[in-house]
């Protein structure tokens, strides 16, 4: 068992208490900060412990806060996301609903490091109940001291509101989000200015991902070091919320070491596959990751190491495909997600989704000709050059489908059908 | 119309905001299920609440998966059909609803009751397949569990 450190409060069928957090040393390390520790030691503390945004792309924490130029105007706001609307990814909600206190001192602390009085948790219309209990425990929290005009007597002042969403794939990216919180069509908007610099309503903006909020305090109680010897491999830090799902005994979230290997994740904690299941690939972080094939069944999870493969870690959700799942078939549904989820502004993006679906529907379908496969290719290149990031991760599994399963694509368009069915 | 206390709490919180464009989606989801779907009539109220213009309501209206500008049922079930899901059968739970309704995907029963409509993955991926109903959600799904959920929103509607 490897050590719970984002989950060690965590039970199966309640939220942790205020208290319980407390009695866990909860809101202690926002204590110390507020006593010994100016903004700049807590942004520097975040960068030596390299913790890497979890949102999916994995930008260190520290330097996006550091960003925030010291001169920057007032008033300054911390966007916590919690849209998690990535295919496959569930943690957030799980971190919520295990101890929502824990989110709500990593933000007070991450606020404090960007000098924020103001607080935003923009979440997602599925969550209603992890909105819910934040509602409830935010009050809790002011009431104990921990929010408000001068926070356990320090004179630092925030606050943290939840901001619901409507529902869309594309308010999870970052601009899209600003966007979306300030009532706005939520279309992407392309930097600069960054959200730092100019981000809600104008101002200075740290936008970052629950589950980087959440190892906030634990950093601060236990020193940096310590979080990054949590880690198996030399370029990872910390402990990382996998959620497995898919053909495995256990689907679920797992907080495990990162850099832990794929194989140990899907057999020691995820139960293994199901009974007649072999391992044909997985998607590691993501509906937005390239397609991880059975030569990758041993590598170590981390950022660092995938990138090195030509691969992301993503979120951090690993869906796990068997021999008996058509790929094709699953490519034409995270195609047909893309081109649902696109929020049309631009060219590319809004007319190429379509057309690749229509592509690997024809494929799947028995009418697929052999061209199709270097049409796909060039219209994937195509979708590089769209506006905003949304693309090219989608386009992810579609190229690593024609990369590591073109025999199960030729096989479909030689066979005039699925070979699956 | 717009029932007075409603619109009394409305606008109040819109004046209370320090930028009251922040709380159009919160001024949507309200109209809505006082309406049941967000009708013409809607939008305009939401449009002159929070000093837009029906167009700028519109835009974001037709944006967001959980705004519906056409008529629902009392349950409005979005089937989630992702990939995690589909891995795990939601188109035979998409079948087996729109048997037992005897609807297709996006269609509302004639009572009223229910509406059908496919959601993009709703993050219980753990739980697949999956649906929610009214936002609220069930899984992993067997068609026996869906009878048994559509019995029991039935007997709750009497």
């Amino acid at each position: 068992m490897y050590p719970q450190v984002l989950f060690k409060n965590r039970k199966p069928d309640r939220i942790a208490s205020m208290e319980e957090y407390r009695a866990s040393g909860g809101y202690e390390a926002l204590a110390n900060v507020l006593k010994n520790f100016s903004y700049k030691d807590v942004r520097k503390m975040m960068l030596d412990a390299n913790l890497l945004g979890r949102g999916g792309a994995a930008f260190p924490a520290g330097r996006k806060v550091m960003t925030v130029a010291d001169d920057a105007p007032f008033p300054r706001y911390l966007v916590c996301n919690a849209d998690e609307m990535e295919p496959g990814t569930f943690k957030d909600r799980v971190l919520i609903h295990a101890d929502p206190h824990m989110l709500i001192e990593g933000m007070i602390i991450e606020g404090y490091s960007a000098r924020a009085e103001k607080g935003i948790i923009f979440i997602r219309p599925e969550y209603e109940s992890a909105a819910r209990i934040l509602d409830r425990e935010i009050e809790k929290a002011k009431a104990a001291g921990y929010l408000g005009n001068n926070i356990l007597d320090s004179g630092y002042a925030f606050d943290i509101v939840v901001h619901r969403s409507g529902g869309r794939y594309i308010c999870g990216e970052v601009t899209a989000q600003l966007n979306a919180l300030a009532g706005k069509r939520p279309n992407p908007k392309q930097p600069p200015p960054y959200a730092t610099e100019k981000g809600l309503w104008g101002q200075p903006t740290v936008i970052q991902n629950v589950e980087t909020l959440v190892c906030i305090p634990h950093i601060i109680r236990n020193g940096a070091e310590w979080f990054r010897n949590l880690a198996l491999t030399e370029t990872g830090a910390g402990t990382k919320i996998f959620c497995v799902s898919g053909k495995v005994n256990r689907p679920g979230c797992y907080e495990l070491p990162m850099g832990i290997r794929l194989s140990d994740i899907i057999e020691t904690h995820a139960g293994g596959m199901r009974d007649g299941s072999q391992f044909k690939a997985c998607l590691p972080g993501g509906a937005s990751t390239a397609f991880l094939t059975a030569e990758f069944y041993d590598i170590e999870m981390d950022f660092e190491t995938l990138k090195k493969a030509g691969h992301r870690l993503g979120t951090g959700a690993i869906m796990v495909f068997d021999h008996k799942t058509c790929l094709v078939e699953a490519t034409l549904n995270l195609t047909e997600f893309f081109a649902r989820e696109s929020c049309g502004w631009c060219t590319p993006c809004r007319e190429g989704f379509p057309y690749l679906r229509d592509l690997l529907w024809r494929i799947e379908h028995g009418q697929g000709q052999a061209e199709y496969v270097s049409t796909i290719k060039q219209m994937c290149r195509h979708l590089w050059n769209a506006y905003c990031a949304f693309a090219p991760g989608g386009v992810a599994p579609i190229e690593s489908l024609l990369t590591y399963f073109k025999d199960e694509v030729d096989a479909h368009i030689r066979e005039k059908k699925c070979p699956f069915k | 119309m717009l029932p007075e206390a409603l619109n009394a709490s409305l606008q109040e919180k819109i004046s209370s905001a320090e930028h009251p464009r922040e709380l159009v989606v919160d001024v949507m989801l309200e109209l809505q299920d006082h309406y049941g779907y967000l009708s013409d009539e809607a939008l305009e109220a939401a449009s002159i609440l929070l000093g837009l213009t029906p167009l700028e309501v519109e835009e974001l209206a037709t944006f967001y998966t959980f705004i519906y500008r056409e008529p629902v049922g009392k349950y409005v079930i979005h089937v989630c059909d992702s990939v995690v899901c589909w891995m795990d059968g939601c188109e035979s739970v998409q079948d087996h609803l729109c048997e037992k309704l005897g609807i297709k995907m996006g269609e509302t029963t004639p009572d009223k009751m229910f509406t059908l409509l496919p959601v993009c993955c709703i993050g219980y991926c753990d739980r697949s397949p999956a649906i929610l109903i009214n936002r609220k959600v069930y899984g992993p799904l067997t068609p026996e569990k869906l009878d048994t959920i559509l019995e029991e929103l039935r007997k709750e509607a009497g």
